[in-house]
């Protein structure tokens, strides 16, 4: 996949004009296997520039691993995805918020949400400049020099989203980057991760299994099948933009939504657990 | 209110109360000082024998002799040599083969078996060989520390990557960190906590080496000194030479603590 991405930003002077109605990512007749396990089968689709994309599926549908595919990851068993880069562009094509504890615990704050930038040896300037924004805007500003010990569980995901962000990459891709918080740190996070995102409108891929947040977030929302992980539906969200994700909840369509989407999740959800009580607790 | 009046009530009979580690740490101090003063009275009084067991007083004697003629510094200063070189000789390659062994598998395929089977055999039994190959001067002193600094760093510093979780590798790799920036940002950093505990094995270690090896044809250090005790049945000289390996090794661990503190400042 990486060669796949190399050629593209080589070809990308003739796709400089049709740029804009070109998707930003089209992944193709993906699979992936381990062994005779398929964990991602047959996905095709086409994600536009600048949209927000949502992911849900039960556990062990292979969104994770669709996911890091993307990221570079791992590599795909069959089918390709393309990422479209704007001409001459010197961006980073990818960076992941992961699930989880991923900021490094031995950083100060501020290296941490400088590390993509380091890695790609931008000038000093540029670093404060931009590390200096995202902390601000993620409000971590004061704790620059704290280490994540330091830090509760919601900070600790703003720094990762600080970093993804201050990398500043073609696409951004979040694996469950809220899942650990609770509910009112949650909410905190996706209203600033919404508000954050409305400043540059990058493309994103954020994959979750709560049905409400791929609502208050998302463009639209795909649906994955249970083992293996197959595109079940693709539903848009219409709800207008910059959105209040409290007001949201209130908002008679954001509700129907939800049913919908659950609706259609719900038989994966259950599909899945029959297949893992087939198969015995062995995972 | 009332609470107040209350907890105003209790702060007297507190008062008179030491916290439980304020007394840890005077028993903590009392403890060996009425040790001396037993072995003291006992030497006096002629319940031990003092041509095994001199008086502590006596001792104290001879090491004040053996300072103000310089000859206690001389030897001390000859041991600290030869620790901190063999430290340096064997810490450093250590580390750079055992952080690159946690990172590679095949490297690690390559060199796990000869650590493992090189390991269990007693440092200290390699002497001889030493001195055949680097013969009678620094050079298998310096040999002895190395290997016993080597092998605790070297084991930890592969377990110390091992145990990195792996999500820091990923995002290394997701944001594009090169070889050399994973292994400076990533794997030693990481796994330093761990490196630590080694150093402190090695350091542990390379002190019972160098003592010994300085008792084999060696002019000069804390080992030759005890040997050169034994000779001469100056038995409070070679007491005063173990004493002053205790203290060397009792503040090496304080010196490596406060750098761990200062290289780990992200460590609960």
């Amino acid at each position: 996949m990486i060669q796949a991405l190399a050629k593209k930003a080589t070809v990308r002077d003739d796709a400089a004009t049709e740029s804009r109605e070109r998707p930003a990512i089209r992944i193709k007749g993906l699979s992936k296997r381990f062994g005779s396990f398929t964990a991602v089968d047959n996905v095709t689709i086409d994600i536009a520039r600048g949209e927000f994309f949502m992911i849900v599926g039960p556990s062990g549908c292979g969104k994770t691993t669709l996911l890091r595919i993307l990221a570079g990851l791992e590599g795909p068993s069959d089918g390709s995805i393309d990422v479209s880069v704007e001409a001459g562009s010197q961006r980073p094509v990818n960076s992941m918020v992961f699930q989880g504890d991923s900021i490094f615990p031995w950083m100060t704050v501020w290296d941490n949400a400088a590390y993509g930038l380091k890695m790609r040896r931008a000038p000093q300037a540029q670093i404060k400049e931009v590390v200096g924004h995202y902390l601000d805007r993620t409000g971590l500003l004061k704790f620059a020099d704290a280490y994540p010990h330091q830090l509760s569980g919601g900070m600790k995901q703003r720094v990762s989203i600080a970093r993804a962000f201050a990398n500043d990459p073609e696409i951004l891709l979040m694996d469950e980057p809220f899942s650990a918080l609770d509910a009112q740190n949650k909410l905190l996070l996706q209203e600033e991760l919404l508000r954050i995102w409305e400043e540059n409108k990058k493309t994103v891929l954020f994959i979750t299994h709560d049905v409400d947040e791929a609502v208050k977030l998302g463009d639209r929302i795909m649906v994955m099948t249970a083992q293996p992980g197959r595109v079940k539906t693709v539903v848009p969200v219409s709800l207008a933009r910059p959105r209040d994700v409290l007001e949201l909840q209130q908002n008679p369509e954001f509700g129907k939504l939800v049913h919908q989407i659950w609706s259609s999740l719900r038989e994966e959800v259950q599909r899945a657990r029959e297949l893992d009580e087939a198969k015995g607790v062995r995972k | 209110m009332s609470a107040h009046i209350e907890a105003d009530t209790i702060r007297p009979a507190r008062s008179w109360k030491i916290s439980e580690n304020t007394r840890d740490r005077l028993i903590s101090i009392a403890s060996p000082i009425l040790l001396l003063l037993v072995w003291e009275i006992a030497a006096r009084t002629g319940l031990i024998d003092t041509r095994f067991f001199p008086a502590p007083s006596s001792i104290f004697e001879t090491l004040v002799t053996l300072s103000s003629t310089g000859e206690l510094w001389q030897h001390t200063a000859a041991s600290l040599q030869r620790l901190f070189i063999g430290f340096l000789v064997g810490g450093i390659p250590a580390l750079i083969l055992g952080i690159i062994m946690g990172l590679s598998r095949p490297v690690r395929a390559v060199f796990d078996p000869l650590i493992s089977a090189t390991y269990p055999i007693p440092k200290s039994s390699i002497l001889p060989l030493a001195l055949l190959i680097f013969g009678l001067g620094e050079g298998s002193k310096i040999f002895m520390v190395a290997i016993g600094v080597f092998f605790p760093v070297a084991i930890n510093a592969t377990a110390g990557v091992r145990e990195i979780n792996k999500i820091y590798l990923d995002v290394g790799r997701n944001f594009k960190a090169s070889r050399w920036d994973t292994f400076r940002t990533i794997a030693l950093p990481g796994a330093l906590p761990v490196i630590m505990t080694g150093i402190k094995l090695g350091v542990g270690m390379g002190l019972v080496l160098i003592a010994i090896a300085e008792m084999m044809g060696a002019k000069s250090g804390l080992g030759y000194m005890i040997w050169a005790a034994w000779e001469t049945f100056s038995v409070e000289q070679m007491y005063v030479g173990l004493f002053v390996i205790a203290i060397i090794g009792f503040v090496l661990t304080l010196v490596l603590n406060e750098i761990e503190k200062r290289l780990v400042p992200w460590k609960r």
